[in-house]
């Protein structure tokens, strides 16, 4: 039996996970600091729509340098509408995170049809091509996974042990970890807990809006209408499985990537299922997933508690 | 008897308001759009009848279900899946069933859909009892299960018999809604709709079953301590409840207006679901109206899309800038900024409105 499809699988793996593991990466500072931000989604999806628009003002690489710019911002505005509600006037943050991802899925539609004309034409945006690293993307098997991606994904490899290292081995990073556990605590110890929040809410939306930006500049290379299609929830669902951990979230990612690039396993194997089973796979997955560790797991004290 | 017509003039006005303000700033002159709206949403009796409210009918059922969860404090946001497990059954009992069914079609088909919409919620609900699932996040996830599900269906087991849509057959008219008003599109569903909100008004209000349910909403370590309730029931039931009438939205969207199933049966019916109960501040009355009023809102835009080229999906933000409104006016006045009027507010909005501590 050849590798090749086992190759290629791994490679969807990696590259299906990238967005994921930028966007559980950003709700993982946010719920550290004690807010579950539901809105994640519509950050994703905003920041899908900023990459276009990002990437249209400009051409060629640089448009897909200002299509990530235009994502983190449109995910920045995304959690700034989060946080203005949930954060500072303390409302319901489950209900806000609801309203706010129907606002971005109601604004992006609006927008996009009014800018880029009532059919929806599929429009193209400049894409990255994988970056190969030499000698490590001809590694058997896991070489092109690893080492032959769009920037975006040497991005979180970077990301990952930063925010590893940020939050455990840092002042602001415990300074982030005392709020969500015990924001009284914090107090005490001379921390703002509000600024805290927003600064976290913040960063959560721009990795979100980033996490958007990767679909469009470094996979489709066009926008739809509702394209995050859940991966805003199934981020959430990552944050716990990973424990609220960079290293833990990134292993996630790629459980949850592998179970969505399984449909081209199945394909290249010739396997007959219903395409749609694969489909369904990672919203499944997230649900067993959920079974088998909520309870299990601590999460972060404060997390969701409106009273400072 | 005046307080709720004046709130709802004033949310009306506010739509119109951020609608024209959407308007304006997409570069849309906001007079004729809004126009174009008004007439495609209350222009005329056809428009009223088979626009509006057939429109609302889903939308005040799955908000009903929304609003049902949200007061026991389930925050059951799958509403969508739900409705589509209940047109799914609803379907395949109207198609299936009715050469032997005959005039029992069209009423099972609606039994069937409220069963599987509480089924699939039941799913959710067992997975928070045994295993303590966010039902925020499963029901979510179920919702895009169940979106695929029904694509499997209509593309598989319940295709059309030429193979070449992706869409079940066609109901027989033995199992489709009769009309509520002859010559319009407004079928019995809506009647359904309208009943459904009195008779969760009355239990919420006058039964012992409703009492607990608000109890545990409110809080329900007072519920379980001072009430010996039983919370964790208390909330299953609603929950199941709430998918029940989730499932009953997709049936009677299934049995009254599409009349066959396909995988865009919804336009995100459930998700709106959310805005109409947290709109009408989860009072099943308010959900009538606040259900009418994105009915209007949605069915209008069609008539804005056609006539002004505005696009119809602007509506959408216009719903959840409403709600963010409701959030920030609620908070407001927890905070003192605003007067505090007496009126009761939604358990999740009011229990943990206590005084916020200013961080120094």
């Amino acid at each position: 039996m050849t590798l090749e499809p086992i190759a290629a699988f791994l490679e969807a793996t990696v590259r299906t996970a990238t967005p994921l593991a930028l966007a559980a990466l950003g709700e993982t500072v946010t719920e550290r600091a004690g807010v579950i931000n539901i809105g994640l989604e519509g950050a994703i999806l905003a920041g899908a729509f900023g990459a276009l628009v990002g990437a249209g003002l400009a051409g060629g690489l640089g448009g897909a340098a200002l299509g990530f710019a235009g994502g983190a911002l449109a995910g920045l505005a995304a959690a700034a509408l989060f946080a203005c509600f949930a954060v500072w006037l303390r409302a319901d943050q489950i209900i806000t995170g609801t309203a706010v991802t129907l606002a971005a899925l109601g604004l992006t539609g609006t927008l996009y049809r009014t800018l880029f004309g009532e059919t929806g034409a599929a429009l193209a945006t400049p894409t990255t091509p994988p970056l190969s690293l030499p000698g490590l993307s001809a590694l058997p098997l896991v070489g092109r996974a690893l080492f032959a991606q769009p920037p975006a994904t040497y991005a979180v490899y970077l990301l990952v042990p930063a925010l590893w290292w940020w939050m455990r081995r840092t002042h602001a990073g415990l300074a982030l970890r005392a709020v969500g556990e015990r924001p009284d605590a914090a107090v005490a110890a001379g921390i703002r807990p509000v600024r805290v929040q927003l600064a976290a809410t913040l960063f959560g939306g721009a990795l979100g809006g980033l996490a958007g930006a990767t679909l469009v500049v470094a996979q489709a290379g066009t926008f739809a209408e509702g394209m995050s299609a859940g991966r805003g929830f199934i981020a959430i669902a990552i944050v716990v499985l990973g424990r609220w951990s960079a290293l833990g979230v990134a292993g996630a990612a790629l459980l949850f990537g592998g179970a969505s690039a399984l449909q081209y396993l199945f394909q290249a194997m010739g396997w007959t299922l219903p395409y749609q089973l694969f489909l369904a796979l990672p919203y499944l997955l997230t649900l067993v997933v959920l079974a088998s560790v909520s309870g299990r797991v601590a999460a972060p004290a404060a997390l969701g508690q409106r009273e400072l | 008897m005046l307080r709720p017509l004046l709130l709802g003039a004033a949310t009306a006005t506010a739509a119109a308001a951020a609608l024209a303000l959407l308007l304006a700033a997409s570069g849309f002159p906001p007079a004729p759009a809004l126009a174009a709206l008004w007439n495609g949403a209350f222009g005329s009796t056809d428009a009223l009848l088979s626009a509006t409210l057939v429109r609302a009918t889903p939308l005040v059922l799955a908000g009903l279900a929304v609003a049902l969860a949200f007061r026991a404090g389930i925050l059951n946001v799958g509403a969508e899946g739900q409705l589509l497990a209940g047109g799914a059954a609803a379907a395949t009992i109207g198609t299936l069933g009715a050469p032997s069914l005959g005039v029992l079609s069209a009423p099972l088909a609606l039994v069937g859909g409220t069963a599987a919409g509480a089924l699939w919620a039941g799913v959710a609900a067992l997975l928070r009892r045994r295993f303590g699932v966010l039902e925020v996040i499963s029901t979510i996830m179920l919702n895009f299960v169940a979106l695929h599900a029904v694509g499997w269906l209509v593309r598989g087991p319940l295709q059309e018999p030429l193979r070449i849509y992706p869409q079940s057959p066609a109901l027989p008219d033995v199992a489709r809604l009769p009309a509520l008003v002859p010559g319009t599109r407004l079928h019995v569903g809506f009647a359904l709709a309208v009943l459904g909100c009195a008779a969760v008004w009355v239990v919420l209000r006058h039964t012992a079953a409703g009492f607990r349910l608000r109890m545990v909403g409110l809080n329900p370590a007072a519920a379980a301590s001072a009430g010996r309730i039983d919370v964790p029931a208390v909330g299953m039931r609603a929950f199941l409840a709430s998918g029940a009438l989730a499932g009953l939205a997709g049936a009677v969207e299934v049995a009254g207006v599409t009349y066959a199933l396909y995988e865009n049966l919804s336009p995100g019916y459930g998700y709106t679901a959310i805005a109409v109960a947290l709109l009408a501040r989860l009072h099943p009355l308010g959900v009538l109206a606040s259900g009418a009023l994105f009915g209007a809102l949605e069915a209008g835009a069609g008539a804005m899309q056609r006539d002004a080229g505005v696009p119809a999906v602007v509506v959408v933000a216009v719903e959840a800038l409403l709600v963010l409104l409701v959030l920030g006016a609620d908070q407001l006045r927890a905070r003192g900024v605003l007067r505090r009027p007496p009126v009761r507010s939604a358990p999740r909005l009011a229990a943990e409105t206590a005084p916020i501590e200013a961080t120094p």
